[in-house]
């Protein structure tokens, strides 16, 4: 008996010991997405003192359009179900615990959304991976997806885009006191940190032959990995970087000039040309009226980078 | 559906590489440290049984992410600066010990006491009793489900691609990046994964031919 307690005791103190271990190792990483977001992400939505606020927007009471079937669904289910990002900061990211979207492309889609007659608390938000994308849209899974979608021809034989509402680029992404790093011609011998098969992964690996890469799962793990001096730089598209400094300006930036471009566009199911020709003119009139401006700099333009030029649509 | 394939075969190569080579040293390794814990939990000296109990269930019943989690990036800040393809060798061959240890446990539980016992009459030694009269037997016993385990453990080599290390399943997210569809990459990651672990079923089944005796 006396040993049997002995026994449980010395488990007991080894699984505590593993706990404590794992906590130190592990949360802090799983944290600082969450953890840190939490306090600075209600920002955009809350008018705290001195932020830009974020524009909102009327929904059309008058909207309709015929002949279009992915709006015919959304009337008779009585909301517009749209895909989106929910791991990126102030782009498209989503509440653990409120289960509420916020960021720049989840505005973009609330402006969609009130041309389309639906406000936002006619919206459900589903997030969709990034692989899956193709496969929701086709399937009709969703109506539109808005979540830093490029513009490619390979994606356009499965599904059509209206757009370009952002360019973006691959940028790089340092720590606030950095003076190495100013660019692309700067990273010869670093160590850059991206996300498992993306394209500016594949990119720094064909045309940064001399730069070390990491891979990691998720751009979030990159940042962590950053700020823990394990990497000297994260790259993807700026938009994604800018929401990464916009929830830590004290300790990020985003520095250079992007040197791919990638041209976000509203995914949308190919067959639908009504849709795409109602979600291009929502985009146009939103932008026209200043909406646009609003949202960028209530959302990233937080990491103190300025708004870039609006990109003119392309109508086909 | 070929296109896949031709178009991205430099890349499929270098994923199933990687996980080839996960398998055979993650393997080796893991059945090496399963044998070694598993001898610790039927040694006569307390402490070391103690030991293996705190090891298998530690290890076992901590999901493999969270080990992952804890190499990958907890190594690098207490200055073990080991290449990922090592953290992931390491991550999921203790995780993998954890089952093997069991699996030959049991094994070891066929042998009746008789042959240890008459072992140790002969003047052997613990080590001795272990490796000639017990293991050997035991070993016959473990053959099926240590197969099953070191299955599982390819299809689990997948998480690796998440901590900077090149696997088979790691390349389906650059191929559908890149605009293929995702069926018929994840169809040909499939046959990738299947020609590892059917030729290692195979190998096992003849092994457990080799060893079977007749009773």
């Amino acid at each position: 008996m006396k040993m049997r307690s002995s026994v449980a005791v010395a488990g007991i103190a080894v699984l505590a010991l593993f706990g404590t271990a794992c906590g130190k190792d592990g949360s802090p990483e799983a944290k600082t997405p969450g953890g840190t977001t939490g306090g600075s992400q209600g920002a955009p939505g809350a008018p705290g003192a001195g932020k830009p606020e974020l524009p909102s927007y009327t929904p059309k009471a008058d909207a309709a359009l015929t002949g279009s079937k992915t709006f015919d669904n959304a009337k008779r289910r009585g909301k517009l179900i749209v895909g989106a990002k929910e791991d990126q900061p102030f782009l498209g990211s989503k509440d653990p615990a409120t289960g509420k979207y916020s960021g720049f492309d989840i505005e973009v889609a609330k402006m969609i959304a009130a041309d389309l007659g639906f406000g936002p608390d006619k919206i459900e938000f589903k997030a969709i991976a990034s692989t899956n994308r193709e496969n929701a849209l086709v399937n009709g899974d969703i109506d539109y997806y808005v979540g830093t979608y490029s513009i490619t021809d390979k994606r356009k034989e499965q599904v059509s885009f209206a757009g370009p509402y952002y360019i973006a680029g691959q940028s790089l992404l340092v720590r606030k006191n950095e003076s190495a790093i100013t660019g692309k011609d700067t990273i010869k011998g670093k160590t850059v940190c991206s996300a498992k098969g993306s394209t500016p992964l594949q990119n720094l690996q064909s045309k940064f032959p001399d730069t070390t890469t990491r891979v990691f799962d998720t751009y979030s793990l990159c940042v962590e990995n950053l700020l823990s001096n394990q990497v000297d730089a994260v790259s993807t598209d700026d938009a994604i970087l800018k929401g990464y400094a916009a929830k830590d300006p004290g300790a990020l930036k985003v520095v250079g000039e992007p040197f791919t471009v990638e041209n976000y566009g509203v995914g949308l199911n190919k067959d639908d040309a009504v849709f795409r020709n109602a979600v291009s003119d929502a985009l146009e009139a939103h932008e026209k009226n200043g909406d646009w401006k609003k949202a960028y700099d209530a959302t990233l333009g937080l990491s103190g980078s300025a708004a870039p030029a609006i990109p003119a649509l392309v109508r086909y | 559906m070929l296109e896949v394939i031709q178009d991205n075969w430099d890349l499929l190569q270098d994923g199933f590489v990687g996980t080839l080579k996960l398998t055979v040293v993650c393997g080796i390794a893991s059945l090496l440290l399963g044998t070694l814990i598993a001898a610790c939990r039927v040694s006569p000296v307390p402490p070391l049984r103690w030991f293996g109990a705190a090891y298998v269930n530690l290890f076992r019943n901590t999901p493999l992410t969270l080990i992952f989690f804890a190499v990958a990036l907890g190594f690098p800040k207490l200055r073990f600066n080991f290449s990922f393809f090592q953290f992931a060798v390491i991550a999921l061959s203790t995780y993998t010990a954890a089952f093997i240890c069991e699996a030959i446990r049991s094994g070891i539980n066929t042998v009746p006491i008789g042959q240890a016992e008459a072992a140790r009459s002969l003047g052997m030694s613990f080590t001795q009793t272990l490796s000639q009269i017990v293991l050997p037997q035991a070993g016959r016993a473990a053959v099926p489900p240590i197969g099953s385990l070191l299955i599982a453990m390819v299809r689990n080599s997948a998480i690796a691609s998440a901590f900077n290390t090149t696997e088979l399943m790691g390349t389906s997210s650059t191929m559908i990046e890149n605009g293929y569809k995702s069926l018929w990459v994840l169809v040909w990651i499939a046959i990738g994964y299947l020609i590892i672990t059917l030729t290692m079923s195979a190998l096992l089944a003849a092994l457990e031919k080799k060893l079977a005796v007749v009773r």
